[in-house]
């Protein structure tokens, strides 16, 4: 392959840097009425007054939409729910209850002719909610629910524990965190007759399609969504979100186009976060540092009723070896933010407390943290007794080590100072479940040499675009501007939208299978195996016969569809994504200020299909690392549970000044087991623990272990700096 | 956003007239906090005066000092040489603020009068005595780490968040002012009040006054100075903490010491206690370390805010080490 591998940069590229690439909100439609969310103040209660009058006399104001005055919808959620929907509950029944869940849920929408209008509109709605004293805010205060589902347990973990001759057993917290994608959610909806139109930023359509027809209950069929371009999601996009619905209920109403954009605030506040966790990591150990033990139980909340919960220990059972294994979670309900996926959910936290403890264990048992790994590395899935379907984490610590010259590292803390900066090196490992799931594709080639890929598929800043053009370039032998993808479209073939990694495998691959449908036709037309044929600048070679591709189209285009679904080898192996981080970073000895010198990730993740849009995935993830190790956090109000820090000021993702060099190694793998193109996922295996290298990092700098994220410098300091 | 009356005054005694008559009028400088104001339906103004076409732009050295225009960008002023060179602690608080972005928009005279960033005021929709008289604090019992650590009331916690004002008192600026009843100047440690009983009152100027430079007095230029601030990260956050010192030293002795705090109270908060302490003795790291802890007297805790009491003591030991030219 030559065009699959290689950097290509975006075909999207000039449209989003020159601005003629349509955001959700950007869609100009005629007549477009403009509407804003009016949010709850108190955690929950029960809305029994709302003074509307001030609102729907104010300029503009076309109407003012309430629980008293919207249709009342069916809400027949879908059973069961999508795996990767976490907004199962109550979210999307919007302004069809006085009834409130959550400090800043929806209750009204205000709708004028223009946004400014519908803004000054919504401040002047005034509500009586009377608060329901019962509410629950504070997961640490309220008895958790622990299913039994999310418990397990082999060997016996305590006795491993009291046997060990090296033993960890240390609690690390993590704070909530929010997606903050660059583009807020935004819906603009548009009915013709019984059909709605939705232009929405979402990430996974042929969902989001059911999700808003259940909503609003009608047929799917009755609903198309486009999101041609997506400004981010990082999960917060993989459901739909309250302003589609409202949008959805408003147009019908009013009978014309509506469009709800969110504010900054919003977005914090109405669509997700991913929940704080208080994580136990046990660590047992014979005297040669095999781990004999592994236990991971951690603390997590969401709302009452929602089914989604932070699946903290996802990576655990196959991360390292041990006979005795007990992971287990614990559900608090509590009345803040719907918690849901944001990006990496699951090992985004949990690997990344865990390879704080293997640091802390590394120390305990006089060895080197990468040495310490490699010799914990199981021959086999340790929990389910399966082969690995590719494994490169020895390989991953290697070559990571070398490139970044951990060799020169002083073991001992403290040991290493630069003027008034105390300077250290840390690592961890990286881990990520691989997930290829259903999708379809339709890929087609016209007589004039030139193919056309569709899917509903999403570009959420991802780089989908780019990555099925290669694959349709490749196998039909095209010159990159004869391909066209159309994505974002739930009219197109239903893809695997973009979520868990799985985007680039599971539509890749029915991409992929199109083309060879499309292939074998060409051989058969030729009168060669699939296997002899080759396509190349528009040409057919099959034997010593070169046919141009138009002859053999001979006027008529060639069309397929592809197909793929999980089969049985998602059971049969263990299928997941490995690598290192390495971190060096400088502590200011007087002020306990971190900042992270530089940083360098090896990664193993199957065939890499545009080493381009690979690299920027995982220097997007090591740069949210950097930022989960020591300035991010979700700060909810102790009394109300409202998020205080809203917006992009207050809540501290990573500025360009905390991000220094960042290397990325990209290990040459492929996967058999995976799909035909050997491909496994990678948009977010550069956050699965990258916060512990930033941090093991700051231990050996000064010997201050803060295990409390993030690491803030009064964290620093009180640690004894 | 509420509807309001817009105007762009070309004169200075327009300004002053709008300001002075008609009530509920703000002046615009360069937005970059006043219309996101206006925006969260915060700042609910009936008129909007634009200043920005007056002449107070210019940036100049005068036999007694310095004058910087109130409508100089902040991007100019850290830039001036003069400034650079004659005032380090005021090009240390302007390249320390905001960003590039923010700073090629924003006045000098926008920045010292720039409102709290209390997230509890900020959200529009808590109880904040400042934004909704009558209402009560939300942050004094909420969680925000800006609190004030001193000089707060029952009624109010919040901070002032400007790096550039905790400069211009460790220098004992002025600003100049007009207004209705003529120019007047007003020490910036005067300019902004503490909070009390009336948190909406939060600086000297009375109705009509415009801000038209500050004024920094030549003696500044010869004081050991530094300008010092801690955050989270590594940028584009306002103070957790900061600090200025300016300290006249002759034959090694500090004859005066002014140091400022930023962050930690309604206005840069003098540290009295470590001005005392300074005065008198030759610096060294044990004397900025105790006048650290010194500046840390009285500080009194709300709302989650007591981790900043070690970084104060912190910060200002740093500013101290950094104007003597410690290791
Ligand atoms: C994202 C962001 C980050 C920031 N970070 C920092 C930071 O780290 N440190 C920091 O100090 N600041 C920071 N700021 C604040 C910024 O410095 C101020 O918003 C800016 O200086 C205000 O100046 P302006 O000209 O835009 O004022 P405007 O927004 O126009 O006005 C602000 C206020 O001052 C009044 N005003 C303006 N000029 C005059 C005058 N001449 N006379 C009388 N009244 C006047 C206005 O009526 C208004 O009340 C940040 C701002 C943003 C948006
Ligand atoms: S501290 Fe002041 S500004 Fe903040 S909520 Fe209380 S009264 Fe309002």
């Amino acid at each position: 392959m030559t065009i699959v591998g290689s950097a290509v940069s975006r075909v999207d590229g000039p449209a989003k840097v020159t601005g003629t690439a349509v955001y959700a909100a950007d869609f100009a439609l005629a007549d477009l009425a403009h509407a804003a969310l009016v949010q709850a103040t108190v955690p929950r209660g029960r809305i029994h007054t709302i003074h509307t009058a001030e609102a729907e006399a104010a300029p503009g104001v076309r109407a003012v939409l309430t629980h008293e005055n919207t249709r009342p919808l069916p809400w027949a959620p879908r059973d069961p729910r999508p795996g990767v929907d976490p907004k199962a509950g109550e979210r999307l029944h919007v302004l069809q209850t006085d009834e409130v869940f959550y400090n800043g849920q929806p209750v009204a929408l205000v709708v004028a002719e223009t946004y400014e209008q519908a803004c000054h509109g919504a401040l002047a709605l005034q509500f009586e909610i009377e608060r329901d004293e019962g509410s629950a805010v504070d997961p640490e205060a309220v008895e958790p629910e622990a299913p039994d589902d999310q418990q397990s347990s082999m060997g016996d973990l305590d006795a491993a524990m009291r046997d060990a001759v090296h033993s960890v057993d240390v609690t690390y917290t993590t704070p909530g965190h929010s997606s903050a994608p660059m583009e807020p959610h935004a819906s603009i909806a548009d009915w013709d007759g019984d059909r709605l139109t939705l232009r929405g930023s979402y990430q996974m359509l042929k969902f989001n399609r059911n999700e808003l027809a259940d909503s609003l209950g009608i047929d799917p069929s009755n609903v198309r969504i486009l999101s041609p371009y997506v400004g981010g999601g990082f999960g917060s996009k993989l459901g739909i979100a309250p302003e589609a619905v409202a949008a959805a209920l408003a147009a019908r109403q009013l009978g014309r186009p509506v469009s709800v954009a969110m504010s900054r605030p919003q977005v914090f506040e109405t669509t997700m976060r991913r929940s704080e966790t208080r994580q136990r990591v046990r660590l047992a150990a014979g005297g040669d540092g095999r781990l004999t033990g592994i236990g991971h139980e951690a603390l997590v909340s969401s709302l009452p009723g929602e089914a989604f919960s932070e699946p903290v220990t996802q990576a655990t059972p196959f991360m390292y070896r041990g006979d005795n294994r007990t992971t287990g979670l614990r559900i608090a309900r509590v009345n803040r933010t719907c918690a849901g996926s944001v990006r990496a959910p699951g090992e985004a936290v949990g690997v990344t407390a865990f390879e704080n403890a293997m640091d802390e264990m590394a120390e305990k048992a006089g060895l080197d943290p990468v040495a310490f790994r490699k010799i914990n590395i199981p021959a086999e899935d340790p929990s389910q007794h399966i082969p690995f379907s590719s494994h490169k984490l020895a390989e991953a610590l290697d070559e990571g080590a070398r490139a970044f010259g951990w060799d020169k590292r002083r073991a001992e803390p403290r040991s290493v100072r630069d003027g008034e900066w105390l300077v250290g090196m840390g690592m961890a490992s990286a881990f990520r479940v691989n997930m290829v799931v259903e999708a379809e594709a339709r890929v087609r080639l016209n007589p004039d040499g030139t193919a056309e890929v569709e899917t509903d598929m999403t570009d959420i800043g991802t780089g989908s675009y780019a990555v099925l053009s290669q694959i349709a370039c490749e196998m039909l032998g095209l010159p990159a501007d004869r391909v066209t993808t159309r994505l974002g479209d739930t009219e197109l073939p239903p893809g695997s939208g973009s979520g868990g990694s799985f985007g680039a495998s599971s539509s890749g691959t029915a991409v992929f299978l199109a083309c060879e449908e499309i292939r074998g036709r060409i051989a058969e037309a030729l009168g060669c195996a699939e296997g002899d044929l080759t396509l190349k600048d528009g040409v057919a070679v099959a034997g010593n016969r070169a046919t141009p591709l138009a002859e053999v189209l001979g006027g008529r285009c060639l069309e397929a569809e592809g197909h793929v679904e999980p089969g049985e080898t998602s059971s049969a192996v263990r299928q997941a994504t490995y690598g290192a981080y390495f971190a060096e970073v400088a502590v200011n000895a007087v002020t306990g200020e971190t900042r992270v010198r530089r940083m360098l990730g090896a990664f193993a993740a199957g065939r890499i299909l545009n080493r381009k849009t690979a690299r920027s995935q995982f220097l997007g993830g090591m740069t949210w690392g950097i930022g989960m190790a020591l300035t991010e956090a979700l700060l909810h109000d102790p009394r109300h549970g409202q998020i205080v820090n809203h917006d992009l000021a207050e809540y501290h993702v990573a500025v360009n000044a905390d991000v220094p060099q960042i290397d990325v190694l990209l290990l040459d793998e492929r996967d058999d087991w995976s799909n035909p193109m050997q491909t496994k996922g990678l948009g977010e295996l550069g956050v699965c623990g990258a916060a512990a290298a930033v941090t093991n990092a700051l231990y050996n700098a000064t010997g201050v272990r803060v295990r409390d994220y993030p690491a803030t410098l009064d964290k620093v300091l009180a640690g004894g700096l | 956003m509420q509807p309001f009356a817009y105007r762009k005054v070309r004169d200075v005694a327009a300004a002053v007239d709008h300001g002075a008559r008609e009530p509920n009028t703000v002046f615009l400088a360069g937005g970059t906090d006043l219309v996101q104001l206006l925006q969260d339906g915060i700042a609910r103004p009936d008129g909007v005066v634009d200043i920005g076409d007056l002449p107070f732009a210019s940036i100049a050295s005068t036999i007694d000092g310095f004058r910087i225009g109130a409508l100089a960008r902040l991007s100019e002023v850290a830039d001036h040489p003069q400034v650079r060179a004659r005032l380090p602690a005021v090009a240390a608080a302007l390249d320390e603020t905001a960003s590039p972005m923010v700073r090629n928009m924003a006045t000098i005279g926008g920045n010292l009068l720039q409102r709290t960033r209390c997230l509890y005021f900020r959200d529009g929709v808590s109880p904040c005595e400042k934004r909704d008289p009558g209402t009560g604090c939300g942050a004094r019992r909420g969680r925000d780490v800006q609190a004030a650590l001193f000089g707060a009331s029952e009624a109010c916690v919040a901070t002032d968040p400007s790096d550039l004002a905790v400069a211009l008192v460790a220098l004992d600026a002025e600003a100049l002012v007009v207004g209705p009843s003529g120019e007047r100047s007003i020490p910036i440690e005067r300019l902004h009040r503490l909070p009390g009983e009336t948190p909406w009152i939060e600086t000297d100027l009375a109705p009509g006054e415009v801000i038209s430079a500050v004024f920094v007095p030549r003696d500044a230029a010869g004081r050991a100075q530094a300008y010092t601030k801690l955050r989270h990260r590594a940028s584009f956050e306002w103070p957790l903490v900061s600090a200025c010192v300016s300290l006249a030293v002759v034959d090694g002795i500090i004859e005066d010491a002014r140091v400022a705090l930023g962050g930690v109270a309604h206005k840069p908060w003098r540290a009295e206690p470590a001005e005392r302490l300074l005065i008198g003795r030759t610096l060294d790291a044990a004397l900025a370390r105790e006048a650290g802890e010194a500046a840390t007297e009285g500080a009194r805790p709300v709302a989650g805010n007591a981790a900043k009491i070690p970084l104060l003591a912190r910060v200002v030991a740093r500013a101290l080490a950094d104007a003597g030219g410690l290791p």
